[in-house]
C-alpha cells in the first residue's frame, strides 16, 4: 500500500517548547511558595473523515491542547488546567492551583514520587510513525472500506466507514527535576454496515487501530470482515434462562482482564472498595494464568517509559502461576497502603496475557475454542456497565452465538451473562492465543466454564 | 442585569479584539453556492472541583477551556474545524479548513439578528457563587452525617463540582444568540462493611442552579442520608433472579430505561439514515395506551434543560410518544433539515471542539393514575427496582439493558427481600407495550444523567412515574 510519511516533522522542537514552559512553570510555583510542583503538557493533532453510502459525511480538523499543573504546598495540594496554552491562561493556571491549596487539608500521603524513582534513560520505543493522508487520499480510503463491506449481499444499509490519523506529544515535568518527553501517533480505520430490514436489522462493525499506518490490513478486508460480523448476526434469537460454559471473544476478554486491572488498582484498595482486598500473594485465576505487563513493547498501545509521575516503568508479572504478584498502585495509593509505588501512576501499560489452560494446550484459534467446550455460548458483544468492584458481582447484557457439538448453531441476543468475578476468574479453564492487537490488554478468547445466562 | 449575549461578546469576543459585526466576513469566508448552513460556536468554559476522601478535603482542581467550532454544510457533508484562539486570522483560518468540503466560489449568509429566548436558569457562576471555605464546611458536614448515621459505614468520599459555561452562536441563517450556562452537582458514595462483606452506596444530584440551592433546600445533606441508605440495604441483599418476570419500576430516576430504550432510536440522526429501530415507524403504536413520553428542555434549573440548544434554536418540550403513539423525533438543525422537519432544540455539542448532534435533554413519562402500592400489590413474583446505574443501547436492534442497584423481590403482592444489582435487558420497540399499570407519582430524577454518543458526553435528565412492565427479562444469577 502507498503511505503518506512525513519525513520532516516539527515534533521535537514543539516538545522542547513544552519542557521549557513546564519548567518555567515549576521555577514559577516554588517562586509562589510551592514545596513541590508537577506540569504536563500536551499537543494533539488529526484528522478525521467519514464516509457514508458513498460521501462524505464530515471532515473534522482536530488540534487540542492541554496543560495541566499540580501544585503541593507542603501536604497540600491544589490542581488546574487549561485547554490553551496561552501566557495570559498559564498564569491564571498557576494562580489558581495555588488558590485551591490554601483551602485543601494536609494529606500525609499527598506530594511527588520519591525522586529516587524517576526514570533517568529514554530509549525510543518506537511509537512515532506520522501519517498525513490529504482529504481527498482520506475520503479515497473511506470510499473504499465502505464500499467493499457494501459489496456483501446481506448488507441493506450503513453507517459509514472513518479513517482517522493523528498523533500527541507530551511533557511531563516536576520539581524534582525530572522531564520527560512523549510523542506517539495513532491511525485507526473502521466501518459499521446493517443487515436486514425492519424488526430484523442488525449492526455490526470492524476496526483496525495502529501506531503506524503500514500495519493496516488491506483496507477493503476491513469492509469485508464488518459486513460478514453483521450477516452472522441475522436471525438472532433469545433462549432459554440456563447455566452454560461461556466463551468470551477476545474483543471482549480484555474487559474481563479489565475488571482485575479494577480490583487491584490502589484506588480500589485503600477504599476498601475491592472484591479483591488483601490478594496479594494468594490466587485469583487458574494455574495456568499468567499476565505480565510489558510497559516498553515497541509500537505498543500505551507502551511509555515513565509512568504519570515520572517513575521509571519496568516488565514486570502482575499475575503468575494464578497467584496474584502485585497491586496497581501509584505513590499515592501506595502510600495510603503502606507499600511502594508500581509505577502505575496513570493506568497499567500493556498487559500481556499468556494462552493456556487448564488441561491440555491453549487453543490456537477461537473455533478450536468452541471446538473444546462443544455446547456453550460465544460473547461477542457485552452492553451496559452491570460490574460491581466492590462485590464482584457481574451481569452484563450480551449478544453472541450459541454454540452445539462445538460449531455455531445460530446467533443469539437480548440475553444477560451474570456470575461473580472471583468465581469466575477461578473458573477460568482456557486463554486462547488468538490475541486482539487492538488494545493495551493483549489477550485471546477466555472460557469461563459456568455462568448464568438470562433469556427467556 | 446585561443579556446573555451582551456578557458573552464581553467576554468571548471582546478580549480578541472581535465584535458581532467581524462575524459577517467569517461567513462570507466560510460560504459558497453549494453551502447550505454555517455556524460558529464560541465557548468560555470553567469548571471546579473539591473532593473530600477519608476525612480530608484532599483535592481541589479548576479548568478553563475556550475556543470556537467552524462548521459548513452542504448537502449531507459537514466540514468542522476548531481554534482555540478567539481571534480573527484563526477564525478565517478555520472558516477555510471547514469549507474544504465545498466547491470553490462565493456566497453570503443572513444578516445576524438576534435572538432572545427566556432564561430558564441564572447566568451567575456558581464557582464565585459560594466562597471555598463553604464548600470545604459541606463537604466536611456531609462526611460527618454519613458516619454518624451508622457505625459500618467505613469509608466516605464526597464531591461538589460547578461548571460556568457560555456560549454564543451566530449561524448563517441568520441566527445569533447567546447563553451562560450554570451546572452544580454534588456526589456522595460510602462503602459499608459488615462481617467482612462490603457493599457501597451512591446517591447525589444537582442542577442549573447555584451550590446554595442545593445546600438550603437540604437536598445535598438528603443525598448523604440516602447513599447510607443504599449501602446498608444492600448488605442484606440476595441474589437477584434470572429469567422472565414482572418488573416494577420506582419512580425517577428508573427513567433512564425511557432514554436508553426509546429516547436514542427516537434522535433525527439515526431515522434520517434508517439505521434506527424506530426508522419509517411514525405514527406507529410502539407503547401500551396511555403512555405518553416527552423530552422536555424548558424545565427552570433542571441539569438537562437549555435556554437555547447549541445551534441557538429555544428548547422545546417535544412529545415523542402519544398515548402509546410514536409522534415526533428529536432534531437539530442538520437531519432536520434533511428531513424536510422543523428543529426542535436538540442540537447540542460536548464542547466547541465537538460537531453538535440530536440529543436528549430531560426525557420523560408522563404520570398515570394508579397507587404505586396498587401496582405493587399486583405482581405476583417480581422485580421493584428503584435505583439503576447506567444503561446502554443498540439502536439498530433495538436492544438495551440498564443496570439495578437497589432492587426487591416481590412475592404474593408484598415486597420482600432485597436483591444484588442486576441487569435487565429488552427491545426498544417492545418494551412500552408491555407497559401495563401506571402510577400517578411522576418524579424527575435528581440530576446526575450523563449521556455518552459517539464520544461526546453532555448532561441529561429523566423522570417516570412507578410502572409495571409485564415479562422483563432480569439478568441475576438465581434460577
Amino acid at each position: 500500500m502507498d503511505t503518506d510519511i512525513v519525513t520532516a516533522d516539527a515534533s521535537l522542537a514543539e516538545l522542547d517548547r513544552l519542557a521549557e514552559l513546564a519548567e518555567d512553570v515549576i521555577r514559577r510555583t516554588r517562586a509562589a511558595g510551592a514545596s513541590q510542583a508537577e506540569v504536563s503538557a500536551s499537543v494533539g493533532t488529526g484528522l478525521a473523515v467519514n464516509v457514508r453510502m458513498g460521501e462524505v459525511e464530515t471532515v473534522e480538523r482536530n488540534r487540542d491542547r492541554g496543560f495541566g499543573l499540580t501544585v503541593y504546598f507542603d501536604q497540600r495540594k491544589g490542581s488546574a488546567s487549561t485547554a490553551d496554552l496561552k501566557p495570559a491562561s498559564i498564569e491564571a493556571t498557576i494562580a489558581q492551583a495555588c488558590a485551591i491549596a490554601r483551602y485543601t487539608e494536609p494529606d500525609p500521603c499527598a506530594g511527588l514520587a520519591d525522586a529516587a524513582l524517576m526514570q533517568k534513560d529514554f530509549p525510543d520505543l518506537d511509537l512515532w510513525h506520522p501519517w498525513e493522508p490529504d482529504v481527498e487520499r482520506a475520503i479515497g480510503i473511506g470510499r473504499e472500506v465502505e464500499a467493499a463491506g457494501r459489496d456483501h449481499d446481506a448488507v441493506t444499509n450503513s453507517e459509514g466507514a472513518s479513517v482517522q490519523c493523528g498523533g500527541g506529544l507530551g511533557v511531563y515535568a516536576n520539581s524534582h527535576g525530572f522531564i520527560g518527553r512523549e510523542r506517539g501517533t495513532h491511525h485507526s480505520v473502521s466501518c459499521s454496515l446493517i443487515v436486514g430490514k425492519g424488526d430484523a436489522m442488525q449492526r455490526d462493525g470492524w476496526y483496525e487501530y495502529v501506531r503506524d499506518a503500514k500495519e493496516f490490513p488491506a483496507f477493503d478486508s476491513i469492509g469485508r470482515k464488518a459486513a460478514e460480523r453483521a450477516a452472522a448476526r441475522l436471525g438472532a434469537r433469545r433462549f432459554s434462562t440456563r447455566d452454560c460454559p461461556v466463551v468470551f471473544a477476545p474483543e471482549v476478554a480484555r474487559s474481563l482482564v479489565g475488571h482485575l486491572v479494577s480490583a487491584v488498582s490502589g484506588g480500589s484498595l485503600y477504599r476498601r472498595a475491592s472484591f479483591l482486598l488483601d490478594h496479594a500473594g494468594k490466587p485469583v485465576l487458574p494455574a495456568f494464568v499468567n499476565i505480565s505487563e510489558q510497559p516498553r513493547l515497541p509500537r505498543g498501545h500505551v507502551s511509555t517509559t515513565f509512568d504519570a509521575e515520572g517513575v521509571a516503568t519496568r516488565e514486570s508479572a502482575l499475575v503468575a502461576g494464578g497467584v496474584l504478584q502485585r497491586y496497581v498502585l501509584g505513590s499515592y495509593s501506595a502510600r495510603k497502603l503502606g507499600l511502594a509505588t508500581t509505577g502505575n501512576a496513570g493506568g497499567v501499560h500493556n498487559l500481556v496475557v499468556a494462552p493456556g489452560a487448564r488441561e491440555g494446550d491453549a487453543p490456537q484459534t477461537l473455533d478450536a475454542m468452541l471446538r473444546a467446550i462443544g455446547t456453550g455460548l460465544l460473547v461477542t458483544e457485552l452492553i451496559g456497565q452491570g460490574v460491581s468492584i466492590v462485590t464482584g458481582d457481574y451481569s452484563r447484557g450480551a449478544a453472541g452465538f450459541w454454540i452445539e457439538n462445538g460449531e455455531i448453531a445460530y446467533p443469539v441476543q437480548e440475553i444477560t451473562i451474570a456470575g461473580n468475578l472471583r468465581d469466575m476468574f477461578m473458573d477460568v479453564l482456557a486463554i486462547g492465543s488468538d490475541v486482539d492487537p487492538r488494545a493495551s490488554i493483549l489477550t485471546g478468547s477466555i472460557l469461563v466454564g459456568k455462568m448464568t445466562v438470562a433469556g427467556e | 442585569m446585561d443579556s446573555p449575549l451582551t456578557l458573552v461578546e464581553r467576554n468571548l469576543l471582546a478580549p480578541g479584539g472581535l465584535s458581532t459585526h467581524d462575524l459577517d466576513r467569517v461567513f462570507t469566508r466560510v460560504m459558497a453556492p453549494s453551502i447550505d448552513a454555517a455556524d460558529l460556536y464560541f465557548q468560555h468554559s470553567r469548571s471546579e472541583s473539591w473532593v473530600l476522601e477519608d476525612g480530608i478535603v484532599r483535592d481541589g482542581s479548576h479548568s478553563i477551556e475556550q475556543g470556537v467550532g467552524v462548521r459548513a454544510v452542504s448537502g449531507e457533508k459537514t466540514g468542522f474545524a476548531y481554534s482555540d484562539d478567539i481571534v480573527l486570522p484563526q477564525l478565517l483560518e478555520a472558516a477555510g479548513a471547514a469549507r474544504a468540503i465545498a466547491e470553490s466560489g462565493h456566497g453570503a449568509g443572513k444578516p445576524l439578528a438576534v435572538r432572545d429566548a427566556r432564561a430558564l436558569y441564572p447566568a451567575d457562576d456558581p464557582i464565585d457563587g459560594l466562597d471555598n471555605a463553604a464548600k470545604i464546611a459541606l463537604l466536611r458536614e456531609l462526611d460527618a452525617l454519613a458516619r454518624s448515621l451508622d457505625p459500618r459505614i467505613k469509608q466516605v468520599i464526597v464531591s461538589v463540582n460547578a461548571t460556568h459555561d457560555s456560549v454564543l452562536v451566530a449561524a448563517a441563517d441568520g441566527t445569533l444568540a447567546a447563553d451562560v450556562r450554570p451546572l452544580t452537582r454534588v456526589n456522595v458514595q460510602v462503602i459499608a462493611e459488615q462481617n467482612g462483606r462490603r457493599e457501597s452506596g451512591h446517591s447525589g444530584g444537582g442542577g442549573r442552579c447555584a451550590y446554595r440551592d442545593l445546600i438550603d433546600s437540604g437536598r445535598a445533606h438528603a443525598w448523604a442520608r440516602e447513599a447510607v441508605r443504599q449501602a446498608l440495604v444492600n448488605l442484606d441483599a440476595v441474589d437477584a433472579p434470572a429469567g422472565t418476570m414482572d418488573v416494577v419500576l420506582g419512580p425517577g430516576w428508573p427513567g433512564v430505561l425511557l432514554h436508553e430504550a426509546i429516547g436514542h432510536g427516537l434522535e433525527g440522526d439515526f431515522n434520517r439514515k434508517g439505521t434506527s429501530a424506530f426508522a419509517g415507524r411514525m405514527g406507529d403504536k410502539v407503547a401500551a395506551d396511555g403512555v405518553t413520553v416527552v423530552d422536555d428542555g424548558t424545565l427552570p434549573g433542571r441539569r438537562g434543560s437549555l435556554s437555547i440548544d447549541d445551534e441557538g434554536t429555544p428548547t422545546h418540550c417535544t412529545t415523542l410518544i402519544e398515548n402509546g403513539r410514536l409522534v415526533g423525533y428529536m432534531q437539530d438543525k442538520h437531519n432536520a433539515r434533511l428531513m424536510g422537519m422543523v428543529p426542535t432544540g436538540n442540537g447540542r455539542r460536548e464542547s466547541f471542539a465537538h460537531l453538535p448532534m440530536p440529543r436528549m435533554t430531560n426525557t420523560y413519562m408522563l404520570a398515570g393514575e394508579r397507587d404505586p402500592q396498587e401496582i405493587i400489590a399486583s405482581v405476583e413474583r417480581g422485580l421493584y427496582a428503584v435505583n439503576f446505574g447506567g444503561g446502554q443501547v443498540d439502536i439498530t436492534n433495538g436492544k438495551f439493558v440498564f443496570s439495578a442497584n437497589e432492587a426487591y423481590l416481590i412475592e404474593h403482592g408484598k415486597i420482600t427481600r432485597p436483591v444484588k444489582g442486576a441487569t435487565l435487558i429488552g427491545s426498544g420497540p417492545d418494551v412500552l407495550t408491555r407497559v401495563s399499570m401506571l402510577g400517578n407519582d411522576l418524579k424527575l430524577d435528581e440530576g446526575v444523567g450523563v449521556c455518552g454518543k459517539d464520544g461526546q458526553s453532555v448532561p441529561v435528565g429523566v423522570g417516570m412515574p412507578t410502572a409495571k412492565i409485564t415479562a422483563m427479562t432480569v439478568g441475576g444469577t438465581s434460577a
